[in-house]
């Protein structure tokens, strides 16, 4: 019972470590300007509608992304925060400047959705493979002894000449 | 030659139709046993025959259009638009498949090219291949319907004849663009075989799971042609695109991707219905979604439902393949519900840690992944139509969304092969995991303690993260599968005194299916830790003027030229870089900016210095106005030659698993070949 409860206490603790390591994961970012601007040039779309992202834009004589790039580097420098400077292009831009959907309104649902279904597919392929697993161990526990059963067997024993032979 | 490529494909439609609708009507006949004027074997063998007489006419198509690009023949508007007198001729054949109706006419023609190997091989078995051959023939009178009336490549300019032509794309002036587009439409196509085998299969009831291994080459085939296509197409964006990376989230590469994840479930969940007559009807689904991914692919990127990088041909076919695809599920449902009892599963899984389990969870997380994909792809359409205004899904979303279902993935790579059929005792598991968890271990702590951190400055660093989960799940599969190599072969050394080199060879003959999936998996590890590579890419990027110099990791780069090149096709600009390594000059790279004269589009061209350890990758970005000098940007993308190892192995363990195994029967009594059957008294008695 003691053994039981430590493995069960462990079992927490370790889904705990992961969840904490997965919020930790998503939720945290890089902080000094460098990495600030590589990050958040990988969050914007180049606005020239070339369909690539703004830090990735290359293409010979881009009117836009000299232009954003400038403005992503003043607005780090001005001190803004990294949800005050992706705000501030979507107002200028339109949303297609974000390289992903906000989270927040109706597109909360594109992050949700994959979490979701990959969620509830797990859980139905568990319990699945649960219910068959009893399924089978009823079947197995069951006295086979339908009159179908009792048929063949009848056959089987006249055909082998396994009744009243030797 | 116009006229003569129109009339041909007027022919194929012909032909095809003639092919459905005889093939139907016979094997009608056949099932319902009712009598009829004509034998329908006769009538099913005609149409096989219209089948085959099919192809050489779309075979005439194709070649009136490579033709009338070889002789520049502008009167065609789609030579007029995609090709020019100075296009080199390798590029010529690029023009077929370069624009909307050139590629639905080679779609066309690589579907009558494995109708017309399927066709012949019909003595395999008679009446599955007279059900597969008939439901491919509806297939092909949808595509030939759409290049004869939504797509003609052959109709002719109005008003006066241009003296030349608009030219071939820029970017699809590279070598890989000769042989990447085949590659992928021959994967694309090709799963419309092992659908037609399946729903045929379905429809005639067949009896137990030959089917499966019948098509089992086919599917193996058309996969190997996907991962080619797939990687060679990351390749010409590595290449060509000039950012740097590979893999960009577009909607053609997801595109792609999807049938890819979808048939490699497929491969994995049919070994289960082939031994444990399991997962019938999900193997069924498995393969109609692939089939209608390859469709639903098609419609989102040539229809302009999303926008992309690189949908060079786009047009207002979307209704066409909507339609279709509305009947292909209407189809594959009403066959589904009439023969379902006939897809009963003759074994359930046991255990929740066995090998069954571990397929099914890898079917799960493929087609999760498949699902995110989707989403991700069809999401801006959703957010439009719900709030009226688009929003991008790139590379961020995925990054964030798919990056741990494909670990996940990696995961069950590792974990799949060690568990034994059935189900697994705690001693089992603690036996096979111990030697890839101490790999797992050491791989983190080495990884640790070479900088591989997840984080940076005392801050999370997702990618980084990633990557030493990456390196230390690739390290652990490896370990696994090398483990069942080395147990296999032990088991061989000793029973025949071989050394465990010949052991080892002896062991994926004898069975070169199993050893063949796991050098594809050993494959599949080298590409990811290519991918995690990514993690610690560098670039920089500078004006250089003569002698100038830039540093890039180990790297030096000194400008030592600069200057404009021109031929028939573009004008070029490009810089001359030696490229120093502590203090030694290496060697020289040649970064260039072409500008294409018929088109006036730019292109770059990447010079790439390609190690085991990184890429150097040198762009030339352009030149500064004012003061004539170039601008240069350069990468260092470490392990990105793995990635191309990686899939060369990935090839080599799909055709070591293609090959047939020898068992020690076979190898020492070879057994006379089988007597043919005719084909006649096999369709009559086959019902």
């Amino acid at each position: 019972m003691n053994k039981q409860r430590t493995h069960l206490r462990f079992g927490i603790r370790a889904v705990q470590a992961l969840l904490l390591a997965f919020a930790v994961c998503f939720s945290l970012g890089a902080t000094d300007a460098s990495a600030r601007y590589d990050h958040l040039n990988h969050q914007l779309m180049c606005g020239c509608g070339c369909g690539q992202v703004l830090g990735e834009c290359n293409h010979v004589g881009c009117p836009q992304s000299p232009v954003q790039l400038a403005e992503l580097r003043t607005d780090i420098s001005g001190g803004k925060t990294d949800q005050e400077i992706l705000d501030g292009f979507a107002a200028k831009y339109g949303m297609t400047v974000l390289a992903a959907p906000p989270a927040k309104g109706f597109d909360l649902v594109a992050w949700i959705a994959p979490v979701a279904v990959f969620l509830a597919a797990l859980l139905g392929t568990i319990l699945l493979i649960r219910q068959w697993a009893v399924g089978k161990k009823d079947a197995a526990a069951a006295p086979v002894s339908t009159p179908e059963m009792d048929a063949l067997r009848e056959k089987i024993r006249r055909e082998t000449g396994s009744e009243g032979g030797y | 030659m116009a006229t003569f490529g129109s009339l041909s494909l007027i022919i194929a439609l012909a032909l095809a139709a003639y092919n459905l609708f005889a093939g139907a009507v016979a094997l009608r006949l056949i099932a319902t046993g009712r009598p009829a004027p004509i034998s329908p074997e006769r009538l099913a063998d005609t149409a096989r025959r219209a089948g085959i007489a099919g192809f050489f006419a779309v075979t005439a198509a194709a070649f009136a259009l490579v033709y009338s690009v070889f002789t520049n023949d502008f009167s065609i508007t789609y030579i007029m638009e995609h090709s020019n007198r100075a296009l080199p001729a390798a590029y010529k054949f690029a023009a077929l498949w370069s624009g909307q109706e050139g590629s639905l006419l080679l779609w066309c023609w690589l579907l009558g090219t494995y109708g017309f190997v399927l066709r012949l091989r019909h003595k395999t078995d008679v009446k599955l291949y007279a059900y597969a051959g008939t439901i491919l023939a509806a297939i092909q009178v949808f595509f030939l319907a759409v290049v004869n009336f939504a797509a003609p490549p052959f109709s002719l300019l109005r008003g006066a004849i241009p003296a030349d032509g608009n030219g071939l794309n820029p970017l699809l002036q590279y070598p890989e663009m000769v042989i990447h587009p085949p590659l992928l439409y021959l994967g694309y196509v090709g799963f419309s075989v092992p659908f037609a085998f399946a729903l045929g299969a379905l429809m005639m009831r067949y009896p137990g799971e030959k089917w499966i291994k019948i098509t089992r080459v086919w599917t193996l085939v058309t996969w190997l042609f996907l991962t080619c296509g797939i990687f060679l197409g990351m390749h010409w964006a590595y290449a060509v695109l000039g950012w740097g990376g590979y893999w960009g989230w577009d909607p053609v590469e997801n595109a792609s991707f999807m049938p890819w994840l979808t048939g490699t479930a497929f491969m994995h969940s049919v070994m289960m219905q082939e031994k444990k007559g399991m997962m019938k009807s999900w193997n069924v689904w498995l393969i109609f979604s692939t089939f209608l991914l390859t469709l639903l692919g098609t419609l989102l990127t040539r229809a302009g439902l999303v926008s992309s990088v690189h949908a060079f041909a786009q047009s207002s076919i979307g209704s066409w393949f909507m339609v279709f695809m509305g009947i292909v599920i209407a189809v594959c449902i009403f066959t589904f519900i009439l023969q379902r009892d006939h897809l009963r599963s003759d074994y359930q899984v046991e255990s929740l840690v066995s090998r069954e389990s571990s397929f099914l969870f890898n079917n799960l997380v493929l087609l999760t992944a498949c699902f995110v994909i989707l989403w991700g792809t069809l999401f801006p359409i959703l957010s439009e139509y719900v709030e009226g205004s688009k929003v991008t899904v790139g590379a961020p979303f995925y990054n964030r969304v798919a990056v741990p279902i494909g670990l996940f993935l990696l995961f069950l790579t590792g974990v799949g092969p060690l568990l034994p059929w059935r189900s697994t005792s705690l001693r089992a598991i603690r036996r096979n995991f111990v030697i890839p968890s101490i790999a797992l271990a050491t791989t983190i702590i080495v990884c640790l303690a070479v900088g591989v951190r997840p984080w940076k400055d005392g801050q999370f660093d997702s990618g980084n993260f990633y990557a030493l989960v990456g390196f230390a799940l690739s390290a652990s599969v490896f370990t696994a599968i090398l483990s069942e190599f080395l147990r296999g072969a032990a088991v061989i050394a000793k029973q025949t005194g071989k050394n465990l080199a010949a052991s080892t060879y002896v062991l994926i003959r004898r069975n070169t299916r199993r050893y063949g999936g796991y050098i594809i998996h050993i494959g599949v590890v080298i590409v990811v830790i290519g991918l995690c590579g990514a993690a610690f890419n560098r670039n920089t990027e500078r004006e250089l003027a003569l002698h100038d110099t830039m540093s890039v990791g180990p790297y030096t780069l000194e400008c030592v030229g600069f200057t404009q090149d021109s031929n028939a096709n573009y004008n070029s600009d490009y810089a001359l870089l030696d490229v120093y390594k502590g203090g030694k000059k290496q060697f020289q790279m040649a970064p260039e900016k072409r500008v294409y004269l018929a088109s006036q589009q730019p292109q770059t061209m990447v010079a790439v210095h390609s190690v085991l350890s990184w890429d150097l990758y040198v762009v030339y970005e352009g030149t500064n106005p004012e003061s004539g000098q170039p601008i240069i940007k350069a990468f260092l993308n470490p392990l990105v030659s793995w990635i191309w190892a990686g899939v060369v192995l990935i090839v080599f363990g799909t055709f070591v698993a293609l090959a047939p195994s020898q068992t020690p029967v076979t190898a020492s009594v070879r057994l006379p070949a089988a007597r043919t059957v005719p084909a006649e008294a096999v369709l009559k008695g086959g019902d």
